[in-house]
């Protein structure tokens, strides 16, 4: 087994043991916390499909997670006033977490296919601005969108149900949140391997080769953007989920550098990255927290010595160098 | 007759924001025109320009004074994080050029709130440039914004005049151009660098001190004016001063113009409520639909060559 292995290994059991125990031991803030690390780290595996295996630098991705927030918030308002999502079908609003993901999954999906077929006519540092623009749009549009609470944002009362689980025990919530995340990393393993994530990392790597095999490089990044998106969209709207609670702050671009700080921490590109990533996030914003309110000035400290000195992350640290491929 | 009033204001209005807009598009076009390097934390050196100018109004009372401390804060803060930081950077790929300049607007931003307080700070218009105006065709207009618009216009001139005309400017698109062979010509290019980041630093500064005295001071206030001067920058292509100010304008009075306009056109289709609040929310999408619009007209912006 791999350094990486083990560490990966290690971080699947210490995300499925500490908040367990933490649990046993009463100290369900503790589980809360680690809640939010993994759901963090679900929108950070999504961004890393995009941006470790297709190379695309997306400062945008909080609108996917935004999307994925507010298709909750919308779909769980309706739901508790009892009134039609559209008027004219009079179809209901509705809180069954399955429906919900799927709908936060696909609206995503759907916003990335437009951003990305803008965003992909360029590269490098315009495609950095066009999606961190495209970002701030939603922002705005948010704000100004009174239907949803516009500015104040949407509070829903009770956490969606999902069959057979009781979603207000903050462990039986983190049990579905953990389930999700490892789909998802599995998910994002087995795509690294297929056929379409080999082509994908050639397209990252010398575009005009996977052109002149006869496959488009384009097409691949926007297949994988979308994926991308969609797995961010559903961390969305488990975050939403999280805090019972949607505002435009979601879309809002400093979520987009947060979302790409995870992934960067642990290592771009790694499997297991943006989970190391979050979890040191949320640890470092409880302690340095509660020490300083201004503990970001030492948080982006921390970051900017990461990315000088320590190019592969926390687990490029523990797991050497990345094997160079061929 | 009163609508063309009207359109005459927001159209000073869309121009002032623009020629702002400028002073910070064309430090950023030339930073990473020169450099290659994207720095998300110009909006900061803006906002530390605003602190600047109020702190040392408050203290003094001049308005000249104040200028000058944003301008010698912006610039000095942008010397000291070039030497430290920014050069480590120039070689690296652009994403480790976000997150370092993203972690620059934590420290910068905090740091900020650290010793400033939450509380926005006022800056005040100085007395000899308040009050309105009248223009021809009746209009009453404030002088300040007359005399921002006068100011930005000129220093877009002074940066062209700079940039085609003189000794420097011959360097800075020497190094544009090609940096290894500008080096082996015997020009000290990381000075250079050092140079070109503490002029679009000091624009920036100038900017945020500028639009301070007609907005308040406070922490933040210069991330949206910096993801306005991308779209400007996208707009008008990387590394153009033309550009830059075509760009400028063109935001500026698209989203003045939009805020006001957009709602009063809706409201001759449906009802006022439902106008304003869709007509707001169009209006603060206008410029990013202007943007992706010219992008799949011309993806390197109006006057950009190379993608």
């Amino acid at each position: 087994m791999s350094r990486e292995a083990q560490v990966n290994l290690a971080v699947v059991v210490a995300l499925v043991l500490l908040p367990l125990a933490a649990h046993l031991m009463g100290e369900s803030y503790w589980v809360t916390l680690a809640t939010r690390a993994a759901v963090l780290a679900l929108a950070g595996v999504g961004l890393n499909i995009a941006l470790g295996q297709g190379g695309l630098v997306s400062l945008g991705h909080a609108v996917f997670f935004g999307i994925g927030g507010y298709s909750m918030g919308i779909l769980a308002y309706h739901a508790q006033t009892y009134t039609p999502l559209i008027e004219s079908f009079g179809l209901p609003g509705t809180n069954l977490m399955p429906v919900i993901w799927l709908v936060a999954a696909i609206s995503a999906a759907l916003a990335a296919l437009l951003i990305g077929a803008l965003s992909l006519r360029t590269t490098g540092v315009y495609f950095i601005m066009i999606t961190l623009a495209f970002g701030q749009m939603f922002y705005f549009f948010a704000l100004s969108w009174p239907t949803y609470g516009g500015e104040d944002g949407l509070s829903i009362y009770v956490r969606n149900r999902f069959p057979g689980v009781n979603t207000l025990a903050p462990i039986q919530f983190y049990g579905i949140v953990i389930a999700v995340l490892l789909l998802a990393l599995l998910l994002s393993h087995r795509l690294a391997r297929s056929p379409f994530g080999l082509a994908l990392a050639a397209a990252r790597q010398v575009p005009a080769r996977v052109a002149a095999v006869g496959l488009d490089p384009q097409r691949l990044k926007l297949v994988a953007f979308v994926l991308s998106a969609a797995v961010t969209g559903l961390a969305g709207a488990l975050f939403a989920d999280l805090n019972r609670f949607v505002s435009p702050t979601m879309f809002s671009w400093h979520t987009s550098g947060e979302i790409m700080v995870f992934v960067i921490i642990g290592g771009v590109g790694r499997l297991m990255g943006p989970v190391v990533g979050a979890m040191v996030f949320v640890l470092l914003e409880h302690l340095l927290g509660g020490i300083s309110e201004y503990w970001q000035i030492a948080f982006g400290v921390l970051l900017l010595l990461i990315v000088l000195f320590a190019r592969g992350g926390l687990i490029g640290l523990v797991a050497g160098r990345e094997k160079a491929h061929g | 007759m009163m609508s063309l009033v009207l359109l005459a204001e927001q159209v000073l209005n869309g121009l002032q924001f623009g020629v702002m807009l400028f002073l910070m598009a064309a430090g950023l076009t030339l930073i990473f025109g020169v450099m290659g390097l994207i720095n998300l934390a110009h909006g900061s050196l803006y906002m530390l320009g605003a602190f600047a100018a109020a702190s040392v109004a408050a203290a003094t009372g001049s308005f000249t004074l104040a200028l000058l401390a944003a301008l010698a804060a912006a610039a000095v803060a942008g010397v000291i994080v070039e030497l430290l930081i920014i050069r480590r950077l120039y070689d690296r790929d652009h994403l480790d050029q976000v997150l370092a300049t993203f972690a620059l607007i934590l420290i910068f931003s905090e740091g900020t709130r650290w010793a400033f307080g939450s509380f926005p700070l006022y800056l005040d218009i100085p007395p000899a440039l308040s009050g309105p105006v009248s223009l021809p065709g009746g209009i009453d207009y404030p002088l300040y914004r007359l005399v921002l618009i006068g100011a930005g216009l000129l220093i877009a001139l002074g940066l062209d005049l700079m940039i085609t005309r003189t000794r420097i400017g011959i360097r800075i698109r020497a190094g544009e151009n090609d940096r290894e062979m500008t080096a082996a010509l015997g020009i000290d290019i990381s000075r250079l660098y050092t140079l070109i980041f503490a002029l679009g630093a000091a624009l920036a500064g100038l900017a945020g001190a500028l639009v301070g005295a007609i907005q308040s001071v406070q922490v933040g206030m210069g991330e949206p004016v910096l993801i306005l001067a991308f779209v400007v920058i996208v707009i008008g292509g990387i590394g153009s001063i033309r550009g830059a100010l075509l760009g400028a304008l063109l935001v500026g009075l698209t989203d003045t113009l939009g805020g006001v306009f957009l709602p009063e056109a809706l409201k001759l289709v449906t009802d006022p409520a439902s106008a304003k609040a869709v007509g707001a929310s169009l209006a603060s999408m206008a410029i990013y639909i202007l943007m992706g619009a010219i992008l799949i007209w011309r993806p390197t912006g109006l006057f950009g060559g190379r993608a």
